[in-house]
C-alpha cells in the first residue's frame, strides 16, 4: 500500500516538472490517434447511413461483421499490419513500418468498426421524419443525409468519442507497428509497457494520468458544447 | 437456495485460494531471469534437472533486467539470474539480495545490415566500430530499456567517447527480439546477446559485424532475496537453486549448452577465480 502511496505521490512530481521526452511522448500519442480518428469518421458515417438507411443484398452480413469486429484485438490488427507493412510483405516497398504513419493506419482499422457498428446505431434510431422533411423541401439526397446527421449528432459524437477512447488507450497495435521508438514511435500507452519493464513504475503511474486527464479534458469540452448548444435553443 | 449456492462458492473459492498460498510459500521457488536466459532455452534444460533433484518447483518470470532487480527489490520473487553486474552490485549493497554469485558468462555481438555502409564488418574493436558507425552516419537502434544489453551498450559508448544522441540513434525501449525485427527493417546496426542472435538470425537480414572483444563479456549472477528484510521469501529454496547452479554438475551443463552446435555460455567453473570464491 505504501509503494502504491509513494509511486503516486513520485508521479505527479514528474507530472508537474514535465521533462520534454515526456510532451513528445503525449503529443505524439495524440497527433497519431486525432489522425485516425479524423480519417476513419467521415467514411465511417457514410457506411452507417447506408447501412441504415439503404436496402441492399449483404447489408444484414456487413452488420454483423462490424459488430463482430468491435471484438478484434489491437495485437492482431497489429500483426497482421506489421506482417503487411514489413520489407518481406506486399507493401514492404512503401517503408511505412515503425513509422507514425503505420501506426495511424493500424488506428483507422481498429477504431473504423466501432465507428460504424455505433453510428449505425444512432442512425438506425433517428427520427425518419427529419429525412423526409429535407427531401420534401426540395434537399438533394447527400443534404437530406447531413439534416438527418445532425438530428442526431450527440450520439454520433459520442460514436466518435468511443473510438477516440479505443484508440489512444490501446498499445498493442502501436508496440507492434510502431516499435516505441523514442520521439518517432513511442506514445503514451507504449511508454507504460516499457516503464513497467524496467521496474520504473512512477512514471507508467504518471502518464496513465496524464492520459486519463486528457480523456476527462476532452469529455468536459464535449459535455461543454452539448450543454451550451442546449440553452442555446 | 440460491444464497447456499453463492455461500458454497465463497467457502470453495477461500479454499482453493487458501491451499494455493500455502503450497507456493514451501515448495516453489519464484526465479526472475531476463529474457534473455529464457528465450535461448537453457532454463528448459538446467530446471528440470534441478527439480528432479529438490522438492522444489521453479516458476520463472521472463522479464527485463531492470524489472527482475525491482521484482527482488519489492519482495515479490525469491530469487534472480540476471546480467548488469553494477545494479546487481547496488542492490546487494543495498541490503536488497545476498548470496551474490557469479554463474556463467556470453557475449554480445554487434550486428548490421550486409551492405554494411560502416565498413566495420569483421572488425574485433567494439570502440572503434562504433566511432566509425557513427562518422559513416549509419542508424542504430538501442534497446532503450535500461536492461543489462541496454547498459553494456551505453558503457560501450561512454568508452568510445560518443554521445549516442541524434538523428541516427534511435531507442526502441524494447526486448531484443523486437530490436533485431527494427534492425534488420531499417538496415540498422544495434548491440545483441550472442544468444537471442543465434535464436533470431534465420529471421533478421542481418549478419555479425563485431565480435570478440573482452570489453563484449557479459557476466550473469543469481542473487537470493534478503530474508532478514522479506521474512515469507522461500530463502532455503533460492539458496538451493544457487548451490546447484554454481555445482560442477550444473557448470558442465551450461558449459554444454548449444544451439546450432554454438556454444552460448561459458560457465564461470571455466575461468580461473583469482579470489578463489566459485
Amino acid at each position: 500500500m505504501t509503494q502504491l502511496l509513494d509511486t503516486s505521490r513520485q508521479a505527479l512530481v514528474l507530472l508537474f516538472t514535465g521533462d520534454p521526452a515526456l510532451w513528445s511522448i503525449v503529443s505524439i500519442s495524440f497527433s497519431v490517434s486525432l489522425r485516425a480518428v479524423l480519417i476513419a469518421t467521415p467514411v465511417a458515417l457514410l457506411l452507417a447511413f447506408l447501412l441504415a438507411h439503404a436496402r441492399f443484398p449483404g447489408r444484414r452480413v456487413l452488420i454483423s461483421t462490424f459488430n463482430t469486429l468491435l471484438a478484434l484485438p489491437a495485437v492482431v490488427v497489429g500483426l497482421t499490419i506489421y506482417m503487411l507493412l514489413s520489407r518481406s510483405g506486399p507493401f514492404g516497398d512503401l517503408k511505412l513500418l515503425f513509422t507514425q504513419t503505420g501506426m495511424v493506419i493500424g488506428q483507422i482499422v481498429l477504431c473504423f468498426p466501432l465507428l460504424v457498428a455505433f453510428s449505425h446505431a444512432t442512425l438506425q434510431a433517428a427520427d425518419q421524419r427529419a429525412w423526409e422533411t429535407a427531401v420534401t423541401l426540395g434537399a438533394k439526397p447527400w443534404q437530406a443525409m447531413l439534416t438527418l446527421m445532425y438530428e442526431v449528432r450527440y450520439g454520433l459524437i459520442a460514436a466518435v468519442t468511443a473510438a477516440f477512447g479505443r484508440i489512444i488507450a490501446e498499445v498493442g497495435s502501436s508496440m507492434m507497428i510502431g516499435g516505441n521508438i523514442l520521439n518517432y514511435t513511442r506514445n503514451i500507452t507504449t511508454a507504460i509497457a516499457l516503464e513497467t519493464s524496467k521496474g520504473e513504475f512512477a512514471q507508467g503511474i504518471a502518464l496513465g494520468i496524464i492520459l486519463l486527464l486528457s480523456a476527462l479534458l476532452l469529455n468536459f469540452a464535449l459535455t461543454f458544447m452539448q450543454a451550451r448548444d442546449g440553452t442555446a435553443r | 437456495m440460491k444464497k447456499a449456492l453463492y455461500k458454497t462458492a465463497f467457502w470453495l473459492i477461500v479454499f482453493v485460494a487458501g491451499t494455493g498460498k500455502a503450497v507456493a510459500d514451501t515448495t516453489f521457488i519464484r526465479l526472475a531471469t531476463t529474457t534473455s536466459t529464457d528465450n535461448s532455452g537453457l532454463l528448459d534444460i538446467l530446471l528440470p534437472a534441478f527439480e528432479k533433484h529438490n522438492e522444489y518447483t521453479v516458476k520463472v518470470i521472463s522479464v527485463g533486467t531492470g524489472k527482475a532487480l525491482r521484482l527482488l527489490r519489492e519482495g515479490d520473487v525469491d530469487v534472480v539470474l540476471v546480467h548488469a553486474r553494477s545494479a546487481e552490485d547496488k542492490l546487494v549493497d543495498d541490503g536488497y539480495g545476498v548470496n551474490r554469485r557469479d554463474v556463467m558468462y556470453n557475449d554480445f555481438v554487434l550486428v548490421g545490415p550486409d551492405s554494411d555502409p560502416a565498413n566495420i564488418r569483421g572488425t574485433t574493436d567494439a570502440t572503434s566500430a562504433l566511432s566509425r558507425l557513427v562518422a559513416s552516419n549509419s542508424l542504430f537502434i538501442s534497446r532503450g530499456d535500461t536492461s543489462g544489453t541496454h547498459n553494456k551498450e551505453l558503457q560501450l559508448w561512454e568508452q568510445a567517447g560518443i554521445t549516442p544522441q541524434g538523428h541516427w540513434y534511435r531507442e526502441a525501449g524494447q526486448g531484443m527480439g523486437k530490436v533485431l525485427q527494427i534492425a534488420g527493417e531499417l538496415d540498422a546496426y544495434t548491440l545483441t546477446d550472442r544468444g537471442t542472435w543465434l535464436a533470431y538470425r534465420n529471421k533478421a537480414p542481418l549478419v555479425i559485424v563485431t565480435e570478440g572483444d573482452e570489453h563484449l563479456f557479459n557476466p550473469y549472477g543469481i542473487i537470493a532475496a534478503n530474508p532478514a528484510r522479506y521474512p515469507d521469501v522461500n530463502y532455503s529454496g533460492a539458496m538451493a537453486l544457487i548451490n546447484w547452479i554454481t555445482s560442477p554438475a550444473a557448470q558442465n551443463m551450461i558449459g554444454n549448452f548449444t544451439i546450432d552446435k554454438q556454444r552460448l555460455f561459458v560457465p564461470m567453473h571455466d575461468l580461473v577465480q583469482p579470489d578463489g570464491n566459485q
